[in-house]
C-alpha cells in the first residue's frame, strides 16, 4: 500500500497538505473524511487517528497525524525543491519559527473567525453574540498585523525570497476568514501582494481547486439535529 | 558575539531551552524577568517584537519559539543524535508530538500559574468555573499523552529521550509545582517522568526548576514583585483568553 492521505479540504491544515502533495507530484490516495458529516468521529477513522482529527497520513504501517509533522515528513521522504524547507540552517530555523508561532496565533484566530461568523450561526443554527464576534475579529486583526510586521516585513515571502512551508500554512489559514466573508487583505497591500505571489507559486488552478469547499462554506445547508448533536462537544472544545 | 539566550526560568519553554543548552552548548544567559515586565521593555522589544521569551540571538540572527530554537541548537551544535534523530519516522514522531503539544498542552498547562500566582499579583481573579474547566482539559490531555503518545514506549517518540520529552516534561512541571498531583494514578506517566529526570540528572533539574518549585512560597511571603503597569495590558489579555 502506498501513501494515503485522510483529508477534508474544509480544514485549513488539510488544504496545506493537499496542495503540497499535489504541487510536488507526490503520488497518494485521497481518503476523504467529511467533517461536517462527523465522519472523523467514526470508529473506522479512530483506528487511523484516535485523536479523531484530520489530516492523517498512512504510509504502509506508519501512521502520522498533525499537519506540520506530515508536511515535514513529505519534505524529507520525497524529492521536493529545497525552498520548501531549506537545508540552510538559519533559513530553516525561520520556517520552524513560523510553524511554531502559527499554532497559537493565526491558526486559533482564523478558526474562531470562521466558526463565529459562519459555522455557528448558519451551519449549527447557534447564534453568536455581536460582542463575541467583535472580539474574535479584533483578535484576528492584531494577528494579521503581526503576520505583516514580524514575519512578512518587506520580503517577498514570510521567511525569505522564496516560498516555503510557512507561506503555504499561512495562506491556507487566511482563506478561512476569506471563506467566512472577511476582507482580510483589504487595506493591507503588502499582505495582498504576498497572497498573489503565493498563489502564483502554487499555481492558480491548484489553489482554486483546494479552496473550492471553504469558499462555499457560507452556503452550507444547516446541520440536521443528529449531526449537530454529534459535532457539538468537539466543536465547543475546539473553539473555547 | 557568541550565542545569547534570553530566558526567564519561570517560563516552561525557557526551562526546556535552558536544560538543553546546559548539555555542553556555550551561551550567555540574558535573564528577562517576566513578573517585573522586562519582556515589554523597549530594550527587549528590539530583540523580539512579539515580547516573548525564549529568544536566541547569535550575532545578527534572532530566533524565537522554543521548538524552533531547540531544533536549531540540535542541528548547529554537536549534541547527541537521540534528541532530534535523523531517522525519518522518529523525527516525524517528534514533530507530531510538538504539533499536538502546541495545541493541547502549551496553553492548558500554563493556566494554573496565571490563576494562582500572576492574576492575584494584579488583583485579578479567574472564575472558578474556568479553573475547573482547565483542570478537566489537563486530565483529558494527560490521558492522550499516556495513551496516544507514550503508549508502552520508554519515551514519547521511541526508546530514547528526545526534544518531545523535554518540552512535555517542562510543561507538566509547572502545575506540579503549583500543587497539582498530575502523576498520581498515572503510573506509566510517572515512570516516564522518572526516566526523563534521571536522564537529565537531578542537579540540572533542580537548578532549572528551582524558581518554579518555590513560586507558591515566594507568593505567600509576598516576595514576588507587582508587575509594572506597562505589563498589565498584555497580562490581562492573556488571562482573558483562558477559556
Amino acid at each position: 500500500m502506498g501513501l494515503e492521505l485522510y483529508l477534508d479540504l474544509l480544514s485549513q491544515p488539510c488544504r496545506a497538505v493537499y496542495i503540497f502533495a499535489k504541487k510536488n507530484g507526490i503520488p497518494f490516495e485521497l481518503r476523504p473524511v467529511e467533517l461536517i458529516r462527523g465522519q472523523h468521529l467514526s470508529d473506522a477513522f479512530a483506528q487511523v487517528n484516535p485523536l479523531k482529527k484530520v489530516p492523517a497520513l498512512r504510509d504502509g504501517d506508519f501512521t502520522l497525524t498533525e499537519s506540520v509533522a506530515i508536511l515535514l515528513y513529505l519534505t524529507r521522504k520525497y524529492k521536493v525543491p529545497d525552498y520548501w524547507y531549506p537545508q540552510d540552517l538559519q533559513a530553516r530555523a525561520l520556517v520552524d519559527e513560523y510553524l511554531a508561532w502559527q499554532h497559537t496565533a493565526l491558526r486559533r484566530n482564523c478558526l474562531r473567525t470562521l466558526w463565529h461568523k459562519v459555522m455557528f450561526p448558519v451551519f449549527m443554527g447557534e447564534p453568536v453574540s455581536p460582542q463575541m464576534l467583535a472580539a474574535t475579529l479584533a483578535e484576528l486583526d492584531v494577528t494579521l498585523q503581526l503576520l505583516e510586521d514580524k514575519f512578512l516585513q518587506n520580503k517577498a515571502f514570510l521567511t525569505g525570497p522564496h516560498i516555503s512551508l510557512a507561506d503555504l500554512v499561512a495562506i491556507t489559514e487566511l482563506m478561512h476568514p476569506v471563506g467566512a466573508g472577511c476582507q482580510v487583505f483589504e487595506g493591507r497591500p503588502k499582505l495582498a501582494a504576498w497572497r498573489q505571489r503565493v498563489e502564483a507559486a502554487v499555481g492558480k488552478d491548484l489553489f482554486r481547486e483546494a479552496h473550492e469547499v471553504i469558499l462555499k462554506a457560507k452556503d452550507f445547508p444547516p446541520a440536521d439535529p443528529t449531526t449537530k448533536q454529534k459535532l457539538m462537544p468537539r466543536v465547543l472544545a475546539m473553539i473555547q | 558575539m557568541g550565542l545569547e539566550l534570553y530566558l526567564d526560568l519561570l517560563s516552561q519553554p525557557c526551562h526546556a531551552v535552558y536544560i538543553f543548552a546546559k548539555n555542553g552548548i556555550p551561551f550567555e544567559l540574558r535573564p528577562v524577568d517576566l513578573v517585573k515586565g522586562q519582556h515589554v521593555s523597549k530594550d527587549f522589544s528590539q530583540v523580539n517584537s512579539l515580547q516573548k521569551v525564549p529568544v536566541l540571538k547569535e550575532g545578527d540572527f534572532i530566533l524565537t519559539e522554543s521548538a524552533a530554537i531547540l531544533i536549531y541548537l540540535s542541528c548547529k551544535y554537536p549534541t547527541a543524535d537521540h534528541w532530534y534523530p535523523s531517522d525519518l519516522q522518529t523525527r516525524a514522531r517528534i514533530h507530531e508530538y510538538l504539533g499536538w503539544h502546541a495545541d493541547c498542552i502549551r496553553g492548558t498547562f500554563g493556566v494554573p500559574l496565571w490563576t494562582q500566582v500572576l492574576a492575584p499579583l494584579m488583583g485579578a481573579q479567574v472564575p472558578e468555573e474556568k479553573v475547573a474547566r482547565n483542570r478537566a482539559a489537563m486530565d483529558q490531555a494527560l490521558q492522550w499523552l499516556e495513551d496516544k503518545f507514550l503508549g508502552d514506549k520508554a519515551f514519547l517518540a521511541g526508546q530514547q529521550v528526545t526534544l518531545a520529552d523535554l518540552m512535555a516534561l517542562e510543561e507538566l512541571m509547572q502545575p506540579v509545582a503549583l500543587g497539582y498531583a498530575l502523576f498520581e494514578g498515572r503510573p506509566q506517566l510517572a515512570a516516564w517522568r522518572g526516566r526523563v529526570e534521571a536522564f537529565l540528572g537531578a542537579e540540572l533539574c533542580q537548578e532549572a526548576h528551582g524558581p518554579i518549585l518555590s513560586i507558591l512560597e515566594q507568593a505567600a511571603k509576598k516576595l514576588l514583585p507587582v508587575p509594572p503597569p506597562a505589563a498589565h495590558a498584555t497580562m490581562l489579555r492573556r488571562i482573558a483568553r483562558i477559556p
